[in-house]
């Protein structure tokens, strides 16, 4: 790999080695949750309380501050644990193995909560809890791929044989990504279209989407920070016979 | 990169790209059945299944809201800004039902052309904003 710079191959390197991800990890914790609980705060807060009620939707539009960032977080963990899972197929990385099923509950946890919500709003906005269009079917298709995942991981007793099977079927369900993104474009939904993304025209007025954005970021870095703690654990499960796991342990005591 | 990884990168790579290709095409193959709801201009060309229940989506045209017995039926005309269809409901409308609005319909056609409602969803839109900045937009000109 001579195309890449050799401080960002080193750096790569050194993230991918087990003992190394750990401490790191462990110095980044405070600080990410600090991050979040300051962004969570200042989100909710602008956007329930700060943030002008809609012309149309009253106050019950606020479910968006929730709703949206979810649904977002949803896709994109989605693209993160199928990446980690290609890297861990080519490269057989044991970090990129945790990653992958260290994702999929988190994944599935905002998918969840983005169906819920926009069952919630959907219920006094549109007159229906649930409709079978396209947008709501494709987003529960990507709930039922990750529980698959968590399933499929659990059913293999040998822990590297499951991983190599639910990167497998994580990159399978990648084709899923792109249909729900665009099923509001594709096809008639009862869902309303993109707003935020639609480039050449912002539809959402600005002092709704700066808190919008502030949750996004927000909600990033609670993913951030459930991914390192679960990838910590599941590290120290599968390394627990190696030699930088005993010295540690005992440095600790 | 060493063959044996470009030789995995390659097969992970022809896999989505295969699974795509039959993804696209099965979407393709069941483009009509993924159509959540028909335009009033498909009703008026009579793309519409005949004596079945289908969805009908369209906006409510301003001014044509009417309960003609005074009771709990209602009327009203949609349009996709090409055709018209007229709809007939019973029962209780969402509150965002509102002249100028999208609206889903599920029910089915009678013999003079009406549309029988039995259900009736409102397709709120993608725009968010405070009503003070909704009624400077607000264009008297443009209406259906």
């Amino acid at each position: 790999m001579s195309f890449v710079p050799a401080p960002i191959s080193r750096f790569f390197h050194r993230m991918a080695s087990p003992p190394h991800f750990y401490c790191l990890t462990n110095k980044l914790l405070p600080w990410l949750t600090v991050i979040f609980i300051l962004l969570l705060g200042y989100g909710l807060y602008a956007g329930l309380y700060l943030a002008p009620t809609d012309y149309q939707q009253g106050d019950s539009y606020r479910i968006i501050y929730v709703h949206v960032p979810a649904a977002w977080m949803s896709l994109f963990i989605y693209v993160v644990m199928a990446t980690a899972g290609a890297i861990g197929l080519i490269w057989r990385i044991k970090l990129a193995d945790i990653m992958v099923i260290c994702s999929a509950p988190i994944g599935a946890s905002f998918t969840f909560i983005a169906l819920v919500t926009g069952s919630l709003w959907g219920k006094p906005m549109w007159g229906t809890w649930w409709v079978w269009d396209a947008r709501l079917t494709s987003e529960l298709i990507l709930l039922f791929l990750y529980l698959g995942i968590i399933s499929l991981y659990g059913a293999i007793e040998d822990k590297r044989s499951a991983s190599r099977a639910v990167s497998i079927l994580a990159l399978v369900g990648v084709v899923n990504i792109p249909i729900i993104h665009y099923s509001v474009e594709w096809w008639n939904t009862l869902h309303q279209g993109p707003t935020v993304t639609k480039i050449d025209k912002p539809s959402i007025h600005i002092d709704m989407l700066i808190p919008l954005l502030v949750m996004a970021i927000a909600f990033k870095f609670y993913h951030l920070i459930a991914l390192l703690q679960a990838a910590k654990v599941e590290l120290l499960k599968r390394e627990q016979n190696s030699q930088w796991v005993k010295t540690m342990l005992e440095s600790e005591t | 990169m060493k063959p044996a990884r470009r030789n995995r990168l390659l097969l992970i790579l022809l896999m989505i790209a295969g699974v795509a290709t039959a993804a696209s095409f099965a979407l393709k193959a069941f483009n009509e059945n993924l159509m959540y709801f028909f335009s009033t201009t498909e009703v008026t060309e009579g793309k519409v299944p005949q004596g079945a229940k289908f969805r009908l989506g369209g906006m409510v045209v301003k001014g044509s809201i009417e309960r003609p017995d005074n009771g709990m039926m209602v009327r009203f005309v949609l349009t996709d800004y090409k055709n018209r269809v007229t709809v007939e409901y019973t029962g209780i409308l969402p509150d965002l039902f509102r002249e100028g609005q999208g609206i889903v319909a599920n029910g089915r056609l009678n013999d003079h052309g009406v549309f029988i409602a039995d259900e009736v969803l409102a397709k709120h839109d993608e725009n968010y904003m405070p009503p003070e900045v909704a009624d400077s937009l607000k264009n008297p000109e443009e209406q259906p």
